[in-house]
């Protein structure tokens, strides 16, 4: 099959783009661990209210300094509406929603995540930066689903949460 | 009038009734995304319109006009009548009753879970049903090409496939392996469950089923723009196509392509193992070749015109490109729009990256980039010389014909970027408002989001352009013979060359192992979980 040299040229030039996207998110994926939000656990939705981790939601200061926040998402909030963790050190959310598809975003974060009735969500990031955060549900889930929003609070001193929640 | 020509009217007539109605509803999100006060404001019109905009331009109006194409292009590139016309009668009325059904569930507020319908959100069970039932629809105008096809195929053996029948079949193929997705989906979870003879559902098996479905299907958008650019602009330009090979393996890798790659809709999801979401990344990555090829292979083809009407020089050969033609420069302005669209694609199927962007302003933008442009606006182009073709009409209102692919060029720019933009900015899509408790992140959006409404004013416009010139030239123009459609002719006819992209057969069972591979086993661990289910709620 007769290919036109410039048409050649321009295929070969595509595949290199192919190749280096996917190298690129093969070495972020291996090396640096950079992996979506995949956990696998499931709940029964009927029982997140009762439950004993998912009905009472909150924040969870480890000894070694990092965070695990458990939260609820309902129609229409994420409880507790106002999280308080760690700046600078690895943080574990778990989520689980006894109703809807919700969406967990943090703005202008890559903390992003679905959460699904029947399953848990689990992700683990790191906040750099102390300060107020939106966090979004961005997933519809009816009528209210642009009410439904929390606050996240990045604090540069931890003593500040320990506190506060537990 | 030529009987078939009715047939594929009458797909096309409802493919532009559902766009002009989808259009308005466009509009009432554009200016409540920007916050402005109208009447009839509320987040239960917001959410009911969202719904039907959604459904009536990604399914309803797509679906109708492929079938309207599939028909026309088939019949002039065989230059014979289709067989069965009575299956294709029966299957457009399958359709049109399964799209009634539907819309009427969604106007009548009985179904506002947006086009996507992620379970446990649930509808009145007419709009599952309805669904199916355009769905099965197009299935029925997937047997008479298959079977049009296979009988001309008997008595010429030894011919090429013309290009745009190929293009169509690769088309029908992606959609047949799409569509199990959706009809298991449906016929297994949805129904059963919205009528109320199962109590829970499965939300991640059926958003599995769905996406098996939901990505192809933008590939059903897709290919039948490309068999357009292909088969049709290159001879609108005044040239002709680049290469005819080239355009075959671009339809071939979208057959075996187009399938397992859903997961990358996905990657935020719970219960979904990460070593799968990345196969399903690694395919979706590779479809970003075909599309360059498109690329180039069209560009080619319009330098091949330029240079016929005698430019000589590096770029001289665009300005002899017959921009007034809205054949025309609907497709030069799709792709130019697709150009952006695709790369932000490429960005959403990232796996990490997606993060940034996921459910977020940005997918709308990107979207009403691809299928709301690079397919939208083709096909709106080729209507211009569809309507005359099938009605047997002159075109009328011809100027508003000329301006229309530009306004929406316009507006799907300010539009598109400036969703982009605030997407980043963490805007989440498919919202009423986002007064947020005053939050000052949320603040930051306003501009976009002004910015995105006067997008949409532009849009609406160029979409009542669209929409008069197709009644006025459908219901009003004079009636005389009009010119023949004529497909483009290759620089060289691919005579007996790699034969192999002909075989439709050996591309299929390669795209069905892959389906497999990317599906079976995923589903088959899923199944293995213990699964709870969830009850449904419609809080709309």
């Amino acid at each position: 099959m007769h290919v036109d040299l410039y048409e050649r040229i321009w295929m070969w030039g595509a595949t290199a783009i192919i190749v280096v996207f996917l190298i690129s998110i093969g070495v972020t994926t291996f090396s640096q661990a950079f992996v979506p939000p995949s956990h696998i656990e499931t709940i029964d939705p009927d029982e997140v209210r009762s439950h004993s981790e998912f009905g009472e939601p909150g924040v969870t200061i480890h000894a070694d300094g990092s965070a695990t926040v458990v939260v609820q998402a309902i129609m229409y909030a994420f409880l507790p509406r106002e999280i308080h963790v760690p700046r600078g050190q690895p943080v574990t959310f778990r989520i689980a929603t006894p109703d809807l598809i919700h969406g967990f975003q943090i703005a202008q974060t890559n903390g992003n995540a679905m959460v699904v009735p029947g399953y848990v969500t689990q992700f683990t990031t790191v906040f750099e930066e102390a300060g107020e955060y939106l966090i979004v549900c961005n997933e519809y889930c009816g009528i209210g689903h642009h009410n439904m929003f929390g606050t996240l609070i990045v604090e540069e001193n931890p003593s500040a949460i320990t506190g506060a929640e537990r | 009038m030529i009987p078939s020509h009715r047939l594929a009217l009458a797909n096309l007539w409802v493919a532009v009734s559902a766009f002009t109605i989808a259009s308005a509803m466009a509009l009432m999100q554009a200016l409540s995304r920007a916050d402005l006060d109208l009447p009839f404001r509320t987040p239960k019109m917001y959410y009911l319109s969202v719904t039907a905009h959604g459904v009536l331009m990604a399914i309803v109006f797509t679906t109708f006009f492929i079938m309207a194409l599939g028909y026309f292009f088939t019949e002039r590139a065989f230059h014979r009548s289709i067989e069965q016309r009575t299956v294709g009668w029966i299957s457009f009325g399958v359709a049109t009753l399964g799209t009634l059904m539907a819309s009427g569930a969604i106007l009548l507020g009985k179904a506002s879970v947006l086009y996507t319908f992620y379970p446990p959100l649930k509808a009145h069970p007419l709009f599952y049903i309805g669904a199916t039932l355009l769905i099965v629809g197009s299935w029925g105008w997937s047997w008479v090409l298959i079977r049009t096809y296979l009988v001309w195929k008997r008595e010429n053996p030894e011919s090429r496939t013309p290009l745009a029948v190929h293009g169509m079949l690769a088309t029908i193929i992606v959609w047949l392996l799409a569509t199990v997705g959706v009809a298991a989906e449906a016929l297994l979870l949805l129904i059963p469950w919205s009528l109320g003879f199962t109590e829970k559902i499965d939300p991640i098996l059926a958003r599995m089923l769905f996406w098996w479905f939901g990505h192809p299907l933008v590939y059903f958008w897709l290919i039948p723009a490309y068999v357009i650019w292909y088969t049709i602009t290159p001879k609108v330009a005044g040239g002709k196509l680049f290469s005819d090979p080239l355009a075959r393996l671009v339809f071939v890798m979208f057959i075996v392509l187009s399938t397992p790659v859903g997961f990358h809709h996905q990657l935020m999801d719970p219960g979904v193992d990460a070593t799968w979401k990345l196969f399903h990344v690694f395919n979706t990555q590779l479809i970003i070749f075909p599309s360059m090829l498109t690329a180039f292979t069209i560009i080619a083809s319009f330098e091949v015109a330029g240079r016929l009407k005698g430019a000589r020089g590096w770029f001289d050969w665009l300005e002899k490109l017959p921009w007034g033609d809205p054949a025309f420069s609907s497709v030069a302005l799709a792709m130019m729009i697709f150009a952006i669209g695709g790369w932000g694609g490429a960005i959403n199927a990232a796996y990490g990256m997606n993060a940034m962007v996921h459910n977020t302003a940005w997918v709308q933008g990107h979207f009403h980039l691809t299928v709301g442009t690079a397919t939208a606006l083709t096909f709106m182009g080729f209507s211009y010389r569809l309507m005359p073709a099938l009605t047997g009409r002159d075109l009328e209102l011809g100027l508003l014909a000329i301006i229309q692919p530009y306004l929406w060029f316009m507006g799907m720019l300010l539009f598109s970027i400036s969703n982009h933009l605030t997407g980043l900015q963490g805007m989440p899509r498919r919202i009423y408002q986002f007064q947020y408790g005053g939050s000052e992140i949320a603040q930051q959006w306003l501009p976009g989001t002004g910015i995105s409404a006067v997008g949409g004013l532009f849009l609406f416009g160029s979409a009542l352009c669209f929409a008069a010139v197709m009644l006025g030239t459908g219901l009003a123009g004079t009636k005389r013979p009009q010119k023949e459609i004529d497909f483009a002719e290759p620089i060289e006819p691919p005579g007996h060359k790699a034969m192999i992209l002909d075989n439709m057969k050996v591309w299929t069972a390669i795209a069905i192992v892959l389906v497999i591979a990317a599906y079976a086993l995923p589903i088959i661990q899923h199944l293995q979980l213990e699964r709870f289910g969830a009850r449904g709620l419609s809080p709309f």
